[in-house]
């Protein structure tokens, strides 16, 4: 024993450490595996990226600011087309601004929207859903009632109703969003929570004197999470989805923001003599929109347990 | 000399169903005024079928649900949480360890958290104290340091029991309610397990309160047993009186279904069935 | 001739950790009216052996065998139409969970109704009739009442005689029972297990018994294999094997029973594995 007691200790500890580490690199890497075998979830996943990328690099990718107006080049079309010019490989819409520039730059207001609103309805709906599903009886009985008749009404026309309550714009358009995704999230929690509280571990728990928020939070929770990643990946796409419906309304962005949403909404007129003004802002949407439930659906395969053998 | 550290006296639980918009309510009475003393240091073994109250009454000895009647006094102390609650010294005295090591076990938390959750909860020890205290219950139960930092899931269902049980006395409680803590396992397992709780009696000295419903475990492991049948106490006795005596028709009944691996009874049987097929 | 043949079957499943092998060359032969008790722990491919007979894998299972016949017929070659035939008809099977293997959502007659309906052609009137009989057979008590009993409102061990009903419906000529009494009360498992070796004894169909309880193998078992980790251990007949087991883990297992408890301790697997490994190395 030539080591110190002090040295030895802290020897033990990294080691402790290390398969700790490894552990939850195991936990990782058998997770990548069951998503990896959904070949359209790892697409959509690429996707997803190139998105992220596009967003947060948009004024380096961008070949013009999204709201610089050429006045020589009104409705140019894309650059495969007679008339098209190679400075605007998209072409540019009715007041001469570039397209692919403003569809690169909403990319931006696509994943602000989507972030925002689900981490507000996430936390939100967690909180309420953890509360019903762990006190059980009138507290229960009382949010689920409330969240009942939340999504009685249409999701777009009550996110309207909030939306002319507040004024438009695109932060009260993802608030209203948010509050009409909230129940979604209320009744998955709570459905997860009512299974998860009778499970032994969580009796074990309270034995050894876990109060009532550890048990909640702590104990309960991490264990609900898996559905609640993928109802929050496909509220990400809802979300886009509702704000460009929004601001196609003219209740959400304003314009000249370019929302996506808003962008076609502006377009509107033109759509017969110009079908890419619409067309593009369009696709983006559907294309975004579809890799996000993609990875959605890759998520629940790996983290759905009833699909997976033990 | 007598030394009872667990005295139960005419314990009732009962549950009250339905009670709807058109059904009157029922009240269904688990556990039907049960009586009995464990002395410290020995091993109780209440056997009886499903819904038979015999988790009932771990759950009401552990802790978990309140009982409608009756008083349970472990150690000295009185316990009656629907009145009371439950304190850090109630604590102490008793923790249990249930039968399913796979539901037991908070899939997300590591075998080093689960068994310094109670410490954290109930002690003042510092983060470094708990460490070496979990590191050190991991060796007594036969498990490896390196586990600490381990999922549940990586490990086979001897090895969760083994956590379970290690998580249950990191307390140094009195009292240890085992709610079937092997009949979920392979036999080979069973029998490292029982050896392992045999150990720890010895070692800690701690009473059990043994639920089960196999007879030949219980024959190995209990110093006295009680049968029950329908929430009531049909038999209790000592070991040795319960086992070569049976009293009530139920026990009887109990021991002549549990098989025989015996190799007369195999004899006898394999005999009959060649007479039968040869007539 | 062997009801049911089966030659060097291997089970691979893959995983996240690559493939596993659940079976490694075992050989199972089941004369008709003969009730063979396959015995393992968890993870032995007890019941994998058997699923993999029956074709109830799922698609990440890999089988293959030298040879694989039910009364010569070729098991490894048929469509899945053939095999619906067979299956359900001359072999059936029951399962470990009574209440989980019965559809919720109907009567236990109706489940037994349609039992009848795919596998012979008795009229509406004779199926009912041979519904009655059937739950009379397996010993339900008012059978005309608990044919419309849903599952849940049936105990577990009045399920596992509807299972069981459901499972002689057609007089199969091979019935595989994997666990069948672990989910039920010892009293309850003495009445099932007496049950289904009446039926066995009068309809003289072979019966494979997939256990982990030494108790239940001796008292239905004619012959037993003992697997461990995908490969047989020991094959032999009940009376010798328990008598003088021949593979140091079939001592193991008798050994560990706690009605054969000797002394303080339980010997353990672990206490046997040294003379395993040298039985081992002799080989």
């Amino acid at each position: 024993m030539s080591t110190s007691p002090k040295a030895d200790s802290s020897a033990l500890v990294e080691k402790l450490e290390r398969e700790s580490r490894n552990a939850t690199r195991a936990m990782l890497a058998e997770f990548w595996y069951y998503f990896s075998q959904n070949r359209g979830a790892v697409i959509g996943l690429a996707v997803f990226l190139v998105l992220v990328v596009t967003a947060v690099f948009a004024p380096l990718i961008a070949p013009h600011a999204p709201d610089m107006q050429y006045r020589d080049s009104f409705l140019v079309p894309p650059v495969w087309q007679e008339g098209g010019k190679w400075d605007f490989l998209l072409g540019t819409d009715p007041v001469g601004r570039d397209m692919l520039s403003r569809l690169i730059y909403g990319a931006q207001y696509s994943l602000f929207i989507g972030c925002v609103v689900v981490f507000v309805a996430l936390t939100g709906g967690v909180i309420i859903g953890l509360i019903a599903g762990y006190m059980r009886g009138a507290v229960d009985t009382f949010i689920m009632r409330i969240m009942d008749i939340i999504l009685a009404f249409p999701s777009l026309l009550l996110a309207l109703v909030v939306v002319a309550l507040l004024g438009p714009g695109l932060m009260n358009a993802m608030f209203a969003i948010a509050i009409v995704l909230q129940p979604h999230f209320v009744r998955l929690t709570r459905a997860a929570v009512l299974a998860e509280r009778s499970r032994d571990y969580v009796v074990a728990a309270r034995v050894a004197g876990a109060g009532h928020f550890r048990l909640m939070f702590k104990t309960i929770l991490p264990n609900c999470l898996a559905p609640l990643i993928v109802q929050a990946t496909l509220s990400f796409s809802n979300a886009i989805l509702d704000a460009a419906a929004l601001g196609f309304l003219g209740v959400g962005a304003q314009p000249p923001t370019p929302e996506w949403g808003t962008m076609l909404a502006e377009a509107r007129e033109f759509i017969l003599r110009a079908w890419w003004v619409v067309t593009f802002p369009g696709l983006a949407i559907l294309i975004t929109v579809l890799a996000i439930n993609l990875v959605g659906d890759g998520l629940r395969d790996a983290l759905d347990p009833k699909l997976k053998r033990s | 000399m007598s030394d009872p550290i667990l005295k139960v006296r005419d314990v009732t639980r009962e549950y009250v169903i339905g009670g709807g918009l058109f059904s009157k309510p029922r009240v269904l009475q688990a556990v039907k005024g049960v009586s009995f003393d464990v002395e410290r240091g020995s091993t109780l073994a209440v056997v009886g079928e499903s819904g038979c109250g015999k988790s009932t009454l771990a759950r009401i000895l552990s802790m978990i649900d309140p009982q409608t009647a009756g008083t349970v006094e472990i150690d000295g102390l009185k316990i009656d949480i629907s009145k009371t609650g439950i304190s850090k010294e109630m604590r102490r005295k008793v923790q249990i360890v249930f039968q399913n090591p796979y539901g037991s076990l908070n899939p997300r938390q590591k075998i080093g958290h689960v068994l310094e959750e109670p410490l954290l909860l109930n002690t003042d020890m510092s983060a470094d104290e708990r460490r070496d205290a979990a590191l050190a219950m991991l060796e007594k139960v036969g498990l490896k340091p390196e586990h600490y930092g381990r999922y549940p899931h990586m490990f086979s269902g001897g090895q969760r029991q083994r956590v379970a049980i290690a998580r249950a006395i990191m307390l140094k409680p009195k009292l240890l309610v085992l709610d079937e803590p092997v009949s979920a396992l392979d036999l080979s397992v069973q029998a490292q397990i029982l050896n392992l709780l045999k150990d720890l009696q010895d070692e800690m000295g701690l009473t059990y309160v043994f639920i089960s419903h196999d007879l030949s475990v219980v024959r190995y492991l209990a110093d006295k047993v009680m049968v029950m049948y329908y929430g009531e106490v049909v038999e209790y006795g000592t070991r040795e009186a319960v086992f070569d005596n049976p009293q009530h028709a139920y026990t009887k009944t109990l021991f002549a279904a549990t098989p025989d691996a015996g190799v007369e009874a195999i004899r006898k049987r394999v005999a009959a069935k060649k007479a039968a097929t040869a007539a | 001739m062997a009801l049911l043949e089966i030659r060097n079957l291997r089970v691979e499943f893959d995983t996240a950790k690559g493939p596993f092998r659940a079976l490694d060359g075992v050989d199972y032969t089941v004369d008709a009216g003969e009730v063979l008790a396959i015995v393992g722990e968890s993870g032995s491919g007890k019941s994998v052996a058997m699923l993999a007979t029956m074709g109830l894998l799922p698609d990440t299972a890999t089988i293959t065998a030298d040879k694989m016949e039910f009364e010569g017929l070729d098991l490894r070659t048929l469509t899945p139409k053939q095999r619906r035939k067979v299956i359900g008809k001359d072999i059936s099977m029951i399962f470990q969970e009574p209440i989980a293997s019965l559809n919720p959502c109907f009567t236990a007659g109706y489940q037994l109704e349609e039992a009848l309906k795919v596998h012979t052609n008795l009229s509406g009137r004779q199926r009912r009739e041979r519904v009655l009989e059937l739950m009379r057979s397996v010993g339900i008590p008012e059978p005309e009442r608990r044919m419309n009993s849903f599952p849940h409102q049936m105990s577990g061990g009045q399920c596992q005689r509807v299972m069981i009903a459901m499972a002689i419906a057609c007089a199969p000529k091979l019935l595989i029972a994997d666990e069948p009494t672990t989910a039920l009360d010892v009293t309850i498992q003495k009445q099932i297990l007496d049950l289904l070796m009446q039926l066995q004894r009068d309809s003289g169909m072979a019966l494979i018994m997939i256990t982990h309880d030494m108790g239940v193998v001796a008292e239905t078992a004619d012959r037993v294999i003992v697997q461990y980790q995908g490969k047989k251990m020991e094959e032999a007949d009940v009376l010798s094997l328990f008598e003088a087991p021949k593979h140091p883990y079939t001592r193991a297992l008798l050994a560990a029973l706690p009605e054969n408890a000797t002394g303080d301790r339980l010997p353990t697997v672990s206490d046997f594995a040294k003379s395993f490994a040298a039985e081992e190395a002799r080989a």
